[in-house]
């Protein structure tokens, strides 16, 4: 039987919904595989939302809004472009990038549509199934999907992110700016710290670990461990758990 | 309103046949039947045509005799059918928010012709997915706003008196704001106008109009100072010989114009050989003009580095005036010295060949190699004829842009509308909403949002004041249920959302430090809920939960 994968779309209201609704008035026929969730932007999509698809074992998200100044909202579809960005930086560290697409659909464009839903779907297929779905159980997916969630539900990268077009483009109150590219290497360090971060979380959910054990764990050299584990004790959501022998392990602390 | 708790949730699902649009696909009544094993579903059918009479009867039955408190219904699109079926839900008692829809057509039968049990799964999951959705709902409700029924309109020229009486004249109290002492703008200054060669004073005689109409009261050598409030209740403050006064109103038109560039410092102007083409407007209207060799310098400030835009009024203006000397004095010289020829359509374009056939000269100059004035003629380097032409001269006349007023950065702050790079008014939309701003109630005309003639400015004056109208004929706006709420106890007040939101509706509680969403203004986009950092903004309607629900519903445990 071939592989059917479950492929879910966030499709904005006022053009890529309407262009959907195009292509069943045009009668074109497209895979069966896609379930809609309609938005009125996709500058709603929080990029969590895409994250929760994932660890819910879908195959595959799409999120279509409206071509680039043509949003009803003026600006919504850039700030999708920009969290989808994001996003798709930290979907990399997880290797799921791939299975995320961002596009425009008009209203107009009921061909464009079920081409886009056509190409991802046989794209996904060519895939094959979420990793996340493999028999032999594979909780590394698990922890690194659920970092991924909590990375995107945390306020610092949101908080980054939010800022993006201020910081770039606007100017912040004093008119200051930092360029584009200062700004992404901004993101992919905030990326890539906060991921170790939280993948230190899930692993020292339940049970307390050292670090050594920790850093064995998530492949990271213990000096590292050892400062990400100071800036989690800093936030309050790491402490140490108990000391054995002079060597003390760490535990999340996360929801008190 | 009251929360319902979770074992009260009475969700009805009705599943349509649209005919044999989605019956001839799938297959309804096993879709009515499977939607009865779903939670909290108490009631299910299928009917013909859910839309039809009988359909909408059967809804407004069934809520009633089920007290049914959710209804779904799958048929087709809610971009189509959902203000209907949301009144039904309300004709019935049901706050119309506790209604859902599902697309089975559109998006399923119809595009799924070939596969109807694939088809078939899918319906099944987007039902699923939407009664899910369905137990999650609240219900939200319209607000009224009540409108103050009149206008500001914000300048005197011709753009701003076009508005003034357009709407007067529909019945509006207007308030006409001019910070000069005198009505008129810069049509004030000119001699006649193109393409009809009327005397400008002609056009100006709707200045009476504007003073004696019992509906406008006009605010002269007055200035802004502040402006309060959003569409439908905007309150203004103005300051007129040193004295305070507040102005309420419904909407707001911006009317102010744009300001000649001061020629100074270019090509040596000083007023009496070189002068502007404003200058000129004054020699033509005093009939003072006393020169044969004329040479006109087109594009002067404008199209370069600093000031990239075309002003698009100049080429006209300059063909005009060259018209009018040739004909009191048809043995002038007159060159006009060009970027390129801006005359658009078939009036201007014959405007423009006729002054060829009077005997205007016209010679293309590039950028690069500007002309230069010397004593008694004009040296230019004509790229067609690859040389250095010499002009006799005893006038030359520049054509400056019109540039952005000083005040408008300050204006539009105050009115929380955005300027373009060279900071004229920037629209909505360029096509779709070219005199409207995304804030409502304020609207934009004239050469405030470009250098426009005296033909766009009054179309455009024209076009704002009635989409203005469209507010004012309305004692109450309606407000939708569906917008952004801030939690208070979340929010960390870093205004992160205030800069997201692209209606302005979102601003900061000076008391509690904390972000706060004006429903009135808010228009329900989501961006503020997904982008704060706090996850402090709830988007009803759209809200985290219930779209977690549809994603979760579909995803499953893994």
């Amino acid at each position: 039987m071939t592989f059917e994968p479950k492929i879910l779309g966030f499709l904005c209201n006022w053009c890529s919904y309407a262009g959907a609704d195009l292509a069943g008035v045009s009668r074109i026929q497209y895979p069966p595989n896609l379930r809609v969730i309609r938005v009125m932007c996709s500058g709603r999509v929080d990029p969590s939302f895409v994250a929760d698809a994932f660890v819910h074992g879908i195959d595959g998200v799409l999120v279509l809004g409206c071509h680039l100044g043509d949003c009803h909202y003026l600006t919504g579809n850039y700030e999708a472009e920009i969290k989808m960005n994001a996003l798709s930086k930290l979907l990399k560290l997880v290797n799921f990038s791939n299975r995320m697409r961002l596009d425009w659909v008009s209203a107009s464009e009921g061909n464009r549509f079920a081409q886009i839903v056509s190409e991802f779907t046989n794209h996904i297929q060519k895939l094959g199934p979420s990793p996340i779905h493999e028999k032999k159980k594979n909780t590394e997916i698990n922890d690194n999907l659920e970092a991924v969630k909590n990375v995107l539900e945390d306020s610092r990268l949101r908080g980054l992110i939010a800022r993006q077009r201020e910081l770039v483009t606007d100017g912040n109150v004093y008119g200051e700016k930092i360029s584009a590219e200062r700004f992404e290497s901004l993101i992919d360090e905030v990326i890539q710290n906060e991921f170790i971060r939280h993948k230190i979380i899930v692993k020292i959910r339940k049970k307390g670990k050292s670090i050594p054990i920790i850093a064995n764990e998530i492949g990271v050299k213990a000096s590292e461990v050892l400062e990400h584990i100071v800036v989690l004790r800093s936030r309050g959501l790491v402490d140490v758990d108990e000391i054995n022998e002079e060597i003390p392990t760490f535990i999340s602390i996360m929801g008190g | 309103m009251r929360k319902i708790a979770d074992k009260d949730i009475r969700i009805g699902v009705f599943v349509c046949h649209c005919g044999t649009n989605i019956g001839g696909v799938l297959d309804v009544p096993s879709l009515a039947e499977y939607a009865k094993t779903l939670p909290h579903v108490t009631y299910s059918a299928d009917n013909l045509y859910t839309c039809s009479e009988v359909g909408l009867t059967e809804i407004k039955k069934n809520i009633k005799e089920q007290e049914l408190n959710r209804v779904i219904v799958a048929s087709c699109s809610p971009r189509t059918h959902e203000p209907l079926f949301r009144a039904i839900c309300e004709e019935a008692g049901l706050n119309p928010y506790l209604f859902e829809m599902v697309n089975i057509r559109d998006q399923d039968s119809w595009v799924h012709m070939k596969e109807p049990e694939k088809g078939m799964e899918k319906a099944k999951d987007l039902i699923r997915m939407s009664v899910h959705k369905a137990a999650l709902l609240e219900p939200l409700e319209r607000i009224k706003v009540s409108v103050t029924q009149s206008a500001i309109v914000l300048g005197g020229g011709i753009s701003g008196i076009t508005a003034a009486l357009n709407l007067a004249n529909q019945g509006f109290e207007v308030s006409l704001i001019e910070k000069e002492p005198e009505l008129g703008g810069l049509l004030k200054s000119l001699n006649k106008v193109f393409p009809s060669n009327e005397e400008a004073s002609k056009l100006l005689d709707s200045i009476k109009l504007v003073e004696s109409h019992e509906k406008i009261k006009v605010y002269k050598s007055c200035i802004i100072e502040k402006v309060d409030g959003f569409i439908g209740n905007y309150k203004v403050s103005v300051k007129q010989n040193n004295k305070l006064d507040e102005i309420e109103a419904g909407v707001i038109i911006i009317a102010t114009g744009a300001t000649p560039l001061n020629p100074d410092g270019y090509y040596g102007y000083n007023g009496k050989n070189i002068i502007s083409q404003l200058d000129l407007e004054s020699l033509l209207k005093n009939n003072t003009v006393d020169a044969n060799n004329i040479t006109m310098i087109l594009c002067v400030g404008c199209r370069n580095k600093e000031r990239t835009y075309c002003s698009s009024i100049c080429c006209m203006s300059a063909i005009k005036n060259a018209m009018l000397i040739m004909e009191k004095n048809p043995d002038a010289h007159i060159t006009i010295l060009f970027q390129d020829i801006q005359a658009p359509g078939t009036v201007y374009e014959n405007y423009y060949r006729k002054s060829r056939e009077m005997g205007v000269l016209f010679i293309k100059y590039l950028s690069e190699k500007p002309p230069v004035i010397k004593k008694n003629v004009v040296k230019v380097y004509s790229d067609l004829l690859n040389q250095e032409i010499e002009i006799p001269q005893d006038l030359v006349v520049l054509s400056t842009p019109l540039v952005a007023n000083e005040d408008s950065v300050l204006l539009a702050k105050m009115l929380k509308v955005p300027l373009e790079e060279n900071n004229f008014f920037l629209e909505a939309h360029v096509k779709l909403r070219p005199v409207d701003f995304a804030t409502d109630g304020v609207y934009v005309c004239g050469s405030a949002h470009w250098p426009a003639d005296i033909a766009e400015s009054t179309s455009q004056a024209n076009a704002a004041a009635s989409r203005a109208s469209r507010i004012l004929w309305k004692d109450t706006l309606e407000v939708e249920g569906s917008t952004a709420e801030v939690i208070e106890e979340l929010c960390i007040g870093c205004e992160a959302c205030i800069k997201i939101c692209p209606y302005k509706a979102i601003s900061k509680d000076e008391t509690t430090d904390t972000a706060r969403v004006n429903r009135v203004i808010c228009k329900g986009c989501g961006l503020c809920g997904a982008s704060c950092p706090k996850n402090a903004i709830i988007i009803h309607h759209f809200t985290g939960d219930q779209i977690r629900a549809e994603i979760l519903t579909y995803g499953g445990e893994v």
